[in-house]
């Protein structure tokens, strides 16, 4: 097979002191123009001491075959978005060199370009040309475009009347239409709704499946486990594991969960400091403890710590759990009934949800905190994760002396069956825990 | 068209090296030429964004030049005696004339200087050349002008101003504004992503060039000798001047012209060589 992308002893160095020193002040640049011109403009043999330096890329060596789908994971700010934008050119190495075979595509973002004042339409043309179609290519997929963003009724409205769904959609659809023979992929696909992601995967999976390079990288690990052939995690900027998808998934959800432990130890408050932010997110057992592991014949507790800069009704806070491989299992969310809704208001305060007893199985799992305004936007959605350990401890069964396997574990009653009794609702609860011994 | 896009997905795929830069950068203009289409669409979007947004609309393509110019007439002409510097060509016609090339100008810096800054979503999550985005906003200048020269021409009739054969030039001229508003535009924008003192910048620097360029008043105005060859540094001189020859047949281009002509060019060239330069940082900054 021949190599679509190679990497070798590829480096990005960012200067955080001096560019900030650059962009501000013109009459400092002049002074500093006047005495050490060259030093300014080539960031070269500046001293050290005066500028903080931070390698988000350093020795990373990878080749990628063609026809491979190449995940990419790793903890938020370990450099996964860096390499993307350097093999999609958008910023250049500071050291090593790449080599790519092949028309390359990227998607770092769905809907780079839309703009608010045009159409629909106007807004398909502009986009595709802006991630590389020409316009013979647009007219051509134009039909299918439209057919897939499902907004066939609203080609000649302005986008800055869609609603967030269908903005998403369009979007997506020109996206979806990129033809390269290698494609980068950031994490686009945590937009939109629920079933709108499954379409959006599925056409990834076509991709995938079409003999096409493609670099996806995500956070999403069921999306990176189903769409990849080789997954590597990059850690602080070096690429720490490299092989079959399971076996680099799991690997990166057992050290995420030896190094978290039950607090979620957030580098920087999630969420946008102008309207609401999470800094911190513990799973505590009954007497507020957070080291695990936790007991399945005890409720847990997910606690999470907001700071609320401006008040907005709307706000819901929640968290998505998740299953060893990274499937959600759930989402809970502040938004219950009405006379139910815990207070947000301005300043910090901490949310709380008790997880009942007997309801997860032994295992691992995570909550990954989540918060939006109603119906409009994400403000922090889901990236982060902490995992913790649930042992199981009830039983349901004193025959039962083997772990069932399954994710639930509530205990469910048993009679007769009667004609009035209710069944549709217990099937699936039934089927996880049914005692396999 | 259609079988563009296939042939090339049919060729050898393309082999396409990363390195960190080194040294000046190529002007890669057979890059250029590929994103072509890209140029063409931004170009079409900022033309109609910025008439959707006006509730006049392409109105003011019009009212703009036209008030400009009753304005000039009357504070200049009637009141300060100011007159074309020929007997041929009232000063109504001989003030528009001087407007068209220079609102070309004005209107891309103004536009173009601000361009990289205003479309950071682009830069920092798409690829292309980036010379595309300044490009496209000069280039969506051009129906305001092509608007004000129909208003020209209609105003030439009612004057009953005859164009001289030289109107062959024309296009040359319009080149040279385009050649030098992008040029001046380059250096701007490249500039604006480094600091963000350059928006207070252009209007000032919009509003004295424009004193040090002939819209005016004649350049027979300015005195001969060293006076006027420091003048004619300017490069917009030469872009009024010549506009006004080829239209009006006032005052032939002479050995000024071509210094303020090459003066074009110098800004032009630097300013591409500038901008290809900054732009390998302009993600990270931006």
């Amino acid at each position: 097979m021949s190599t679509a992308i190679s990497i070798s002893e590829l480096g990005k160095r960012y200067l955080i002191g001096a560019q900030r020193e650059r962009a501000d002040n013109l009459r400092d640049a002049i002074t500093n123009a006047a005495t050490a011109p060259v030093r300014r403009l080539r960031h070269a043999g500046s001293s050290s001491g005066h500028v903080n330096e931070l390698w988000a890329l350093r020795d990373v060596n990878l080749d990628v075959e063609a026809g491979q789908v190449l995940g990419v994971i790793g903890r938020n700010g370990a450099g996964k978005s860096t390499l993307l934008k350097i093999l999609s050119r958008i910023t250049q190495p500071t050291e090593g060199r790449i080599v790519i075979n092949g028309r390359v595509g990227s998607l770092l973002e769905v809907g780079t370009g839309f703009h608010q004042e045009l159409s629909g339409r106007e807004n398909i043309y502009l986009n595709g040309a802006i991630l590389g179609m020409t316009r013979a290519e647009i007219g051509r997929k134009f039909d299918d475009i439209v057919e897939f963003s499902e907004i066939a009724g609203f080609l000649e409205t302005p986008v800055k009347r869609y609603s967030t769904g269908m903005f998403v959609r369009l979007a997506f659809a020109v996206a979806a239409h990129l033809e390269p023979e290698i494609l980068l992929v950031d994490e686009v696909l945590s937009v939109g709704d629920l079933a709108f992601q499954r379409k959006c995967l599925g056409q990834m999976e076509e991709i995938a499946g079409s003999g096409r390079t493609v670099v996806f990288v995500s956070h999403n690990m069921v999306a990176v486990r189903g769409l990849c052939s080789r997954v590597v995690e990059i850690q602080a900027g070096h690429v720490v594991a490299d092989g079959p998808p399971d076996d680099t998934v799991n690997s990166y959800i057992a050290s995420q969960s030896a190094t978290g432990g039950a607090v979620l130890h957030l580098p920087r408050p999630l969420g946008k400091p102008e309207e609401l932010v999470i800094t911190a997110v513990r799973v505590v057992d009954e007497r507020g403890g957070t080291e695990g592991p936790f007991h399945s014949s005890r409720p847990l507790g997910v606690e999470i710590d907001i700071d609320v800069a401006r008040e907005n009704e709307a706000y819901q806070v929640g968290f998505d759990l998740l299953s060893t491989d990274g499937h959600v299992l759930r989402s809970w969310h502040t938004d219950g009934p009405p006379d139910a809704w815990p207070p947000i208001g301005t300043g910090r305060s901490t949310l709380r949800c008790v997880i009942p007893a007997g309801l997860l199985n032994q295992g691992r799992y995570a909550v990954a905190p989540r918060a939006d305004v109603y119906r409009s936007y994400w403000v922090v959605n889901g990236d982060d994760a902490i995992w913790f350990e649930v042992v199981k401890d009830h039983l349901e069964s004193p025959f039962s002396l083997t772990a069932n396997p399954g994710t639930l574990a509530p205990l469910l009653d048993w009679s007769a069956a009667e004609a009035d009794c209710p069944t549709g609702s217990a099937d699936s609860g039934s089927a996880v825990s049914r005692p396999s011994a | 068209m259609a079988t563009d896009a296939r042939s090339t997905q049919r060729e050898q795929p393309p082999t396409l090296v990363i390195e960190p830069p080194r040294g000046w950068a190529r002007l890669g203009g057979r890059e250029l030429w590929q994103y072509r289409e890209l140029l063409y669409f931004l170009t079409w979007r900022n033309i109609l964004v910025r008439y959707k947004q006006a509730v006049l609309g392409v109105l003011w393509a019009v009212l703009n030049p036209v008030i400009t110019m009753l304005v000039f007439t009357v504070l200049f002409n009637k009141i300060l005696g100011v007159d074309s510097g020929s007997g041929h060509v009232p000063y109504a016609v001989f003030t528009f004339a001087g407007l068209l090339p220079w609102n070309l100008f004005a209107l891309s810096l103004s536009s173009a200087g601000t361009s990289l800054v205003g479309n950071a979503n682009l830069i920092t999550k798409v690829y292309f050349p980036r010379l595309v985005i300044p490009s496209s906003s000069v280039l969506g200048t051009l129906p305001d002008f092509l608007i004000g020269f129909g208003v020209l021409a209609v105003l030439m009739a009612v004057y009953q101003v005859v164009p001289t054969w030289h109107v062959v030039f024309l296009p040359f001229f319009v080149l040279l504004a385009l050649v030098t508003a992008l040029g001046v535009s380059l250096w701007l924008s490249a500039l604006y992503v480094l600091y963000r003192d350059v928006q207070h910048v252009i209007p000032f620097l919009v509003q004295l060039w424009f004193f040090l360029t002939p819209v005016f008043y004649p350049t027979s105005e300015i005195p001969s000798g060293w006076a006027s060859v420091i003048y004619n540094l300017n490069p917009m001189t030469g872009v009024v001047g010549g506009f006004r020859w080829a239209l009006l047949g006032q005052q032939p281009p002479g050995t000024l012209f071509w210094l303020s002509a090459a003066m074009s060019l110098l800004v032009f060239v630097a300013g591409l060589f500038y901008f290809r330069r900054m732009e390998r940082i302009f993600a990270d900054v931006v």
